[in-house]
């Protein structure tokens, strides 16, 4: 073979070697003319500009994943001591509370980790709805953000089983049999999910696989996923302005500021700030009046007996209410929304294709409503509860982003959605009452609501000019 | 490299070709993981009939026997109980059990093969939660004409004491009737009837 190497060495005369990092500039400068370090640096943290007027609702997406990483390594040393299995599992977490070293604390620093993460994620979603963080072009974040917070919930839900005690037992069984009502594939698709007849051994090996490896996995991919969509078209900002329409002479937004070192600054406040507050709970309060850790969890799973008041833990409960509503009483309400929803499609001006397949979907949604099972519908409900998020992008169709220059309408469509979704949750964590129920279906009509006629209000709202240039 | 000109077709072909072979190969490569979350031998054996001696149960009194993982609940009946029954009829979804789940030794008014015994399994046909008893005629908190049976906590939904689901309440059946039979007057069988099933 005659091969001849006409072509120069590739990296090592090209890259510039690494400054400003003292004795390790040598070691780095290897590194650097091997794999992308300082491209990666700049592209993530040194040169990327983010908006020079972001307040107190930024702290969220950092706070995340100071969390998500609480979590993994907490988890990583409770799997040390927990033992996967139906006879030992409860026991293996009360040898961990009493017997291994500091294993009370690393067991509440995860058991608050899940519910700060909540705390964290539902936070930072709002701020998404405050400043329309959502909108084009966002709209990559915003899904990647929900498939992550929907891994959340997966993550929180497998989890909860693995304690073994009575809350952990029937809180899996309800939600395993949520796809029982699945039609025609319902059954089975159940069956397969707990690996048995009942919620059982099986069912706790494999939701201990999930929760320690396939979501953590699928989780950490989605996050970088997330950070590079947002790295990609750069961060919003209270103003719901492009900054990168306004470049100054160095090719840099006028209003951007380098995220390192300003913003990592910032974030490193909002953490200790976090970690005081995350200290307070995990040393004082820990179960958190029942609301972190169920009192009834802290009795071991019994086939045989549902506690006398079962309640998923608080950042389900809002879901679980929405389930709860669906009666089939209820499902009349939701016939006559669903001809409402149909007839005002009709009435706006929609092309003829949209009317013809809003029609469809109406006649086939209200066949179902009197054919199929409310319980159906409970289930469909929930699950679209979730899902109707992802639409967002789409269904504001107001000429402004943020909710500064947003009108009255808007403000008051989020004020009251903030409203019914913790009233929602309220009664998600309460026996089931008649008033309960009346409120718990009125709210979820208020909670579909404010999705599903966004592009009507935010179309009519009065909206205020947004500025050229960021305020603060 | 050789002068052969680029036959972009035939690439297009065998890039084609490759992708649907390795598509089929990757999706039969996925069937022995999915299988492998089924119900293993050891679970499905473990459904095997249960005998349960009832001898010790006083009227009025309800024991709980397990069956395939199961609570499956024996309430000996009184006679008001049975008539509480009989004036249920028009506040259950379905009093003739037309659409729930029970062998047809047990589709009658009072769900049992013998009235002073109700066999059922004590699962919510909502999702899955095992209802409490509420036993005593009074009123209550989610009922005020209550007449007895059980109230899930779980979703609210209430049946009667012969297991059938009260209107408009999540839950859409009655509960389900095990296949059972009497061994004895105080023996019975659960999982298992004359008919084999």
């Amino acid at each position: 073979m005659d091969v001849t190497h006409t072509k120069p060495p590739i990296t090592h005369a090209d890259k510039p070697p690494v400054t400003g990092a003292g004795p390790l500039n040598g070691l780095l400068t290897w590194v650097d003319q091997r794999f992308p370090l300082v491209a990666l640096w700049r592209e993530h943290a040194a040169d990327y500009y983010a908006p020079k007027n972001f307040n107190f609702w930024y702290y969220f997406g950092s706070l995340a994943m100071l969390v998500l990483v609480i979590q993994i390594v907490t988890g990583i040393f409770l799997v040390m001591h927990y033992k996967p299995d139906a006879a030992q599992a409860f026991a293996s977490v009360e040898y961990i509370m009493r017997d291994v070293p500091f294993g009370w604390l690393v067991r509440y620093m995860h058991s608050t980790g899940a519910s700060a993460f909540f705390i964290v994620i539902y936070l930072h979603m709002f701020r998404g709805l405050l400043y329309g963080s959502y909108r084009r072009p966002r709209e990559l974040v915003w899904i990647v953000g929900m498939l992550i917070y929907l891994m959340l919930m997966a993550e929180a839900f497998f989890g909860y089983l693995l304690p073994w005690g009575q809350m952990s037992y029937w809180g899996a069984q309800v939600i395993v049999n949520l796809f029982d009502a699945l039609p025609l594939i319902g059954p089975d698709l159940s069956l397969w999910i707990r690996g048995d007849y009942v919620v059982s051994d099986a069912t706790l090996n494999r939701f201990f696989s999930f929760h320690v490896i396939a979501i953590p996995l699928v989780l950490l991919g989605l996050v970088g996923a997330h950070i590079m969509a947002l790295h990609e078209v750069g961060s919003n900002n209270p103003d719901g302005v492009e900054i990168k329409a306004n470049l100054g002479p160095d090719g840099h937004p006028v209003d951007g500021i380098r995220f390192h070192p300003y913003y990592t600054v910032k974030d490193t406040f909002g953490v200790m700030v976090f970690l005081a507050i995350f200290a307070i709970v995990m040393f004082f309060m820990p179960e958190f009046g029942g609301y972190f850790l169920e009192y009834n969890n802290f009795i071991p799973a019994d086939p045989l007996k549902t506690p006398s008041h079962i309640a998923p833990v608080w950042y389900f409960t809002p879901y679980y209410s929405i389930l709860r509503a669906t009666t089939s009483e209820f499902t009349y309400v939701l016939a006559a929304a669903v001809i409402g929803y149909t007839v005002l499609i009709w009435r706006s001006d929609y092309g003829r294709a949209a009317k013809a397949v809003a029609a469809i979907v109406a006649v086939v949604l209200l066949v179902g409503f009197f054919t199929i099972d409310a319980k159906v519908w409970g289930v469909a409900l929930m699950g679209l509860a979730v899902l109707v998020f992802l639409l967002l992008p789409w269904l504001d169709v107001s000429p402004v982003k943020s909710i500064r220059y947003k009108g009255p309408l808007y403000k008051t469509a989020l004020g009251l959605f903030v409203v019914v979704f913790l009233v929602l949750g309220y009664f998600g964590t309460q026996p089931v009452t008649d008033t309960g129920t009346r409120l718990s279906q009125l709210c979820t009509l208020l909670y579909f609501a404010f999705f599903l006629l966004m592009p009507w209000y935010s179309r009519m709202d009065r909206t205020t000019p947004p500025p050229s240039r960021l305020t603060h | 490299m050789s002068d052969q000109e680029l036959d972009d077709g035939k690439r297009r072909f065998l890039l084609t070709a490759t992708t649907v072979a390795s598509g089929v190969a990757a999706c039969a490569a996925g069937v022995p993981f999915v299988a492998s979350m089924l119900p293993s031998e050891r679970a499905k054996a473990a459904g095997a009939p249960v005998e349960a001696d009832i001898s010790q149960l006083a009227p009025g009194q309800k024991m709980i026997v397990e069956w395939r993982g199961k609570p499956v609940w024996i309430v000996r009946r009184t006679p008001e109980m049975l008539k509480a029954i009989e004036t249920d009829d028009t506040k259950v979804a379905d009093p003739e059990s037309k659409r729930s789940q029970q062998p047809d030794y047990a589709k009658n008014e009072y769900r049992s093969l013998k009235p002073d015994y109700l066999v059922v399994v004590g699962i919510c046909t909502h999702l899955g939660c095992s209802p409490v008893d509420r036993f005593a005629a009074q009123p209550e908190a989610f009922e005020t004409d209550w007449h007895g049976g059980f109230y899930c906590p779980c979703h609210g939904s209430l049946f009667d004491l012969a297991g059938r689901v009260y209107k408009n309440k999540p839950a859409p059946d009655n509960l389900t009737v095990p296949p059972y039979k009497f061994l004895a007057d105080t023996k019975l069988v659960i999982g298992e009837d004359t008919k084999g099933a």
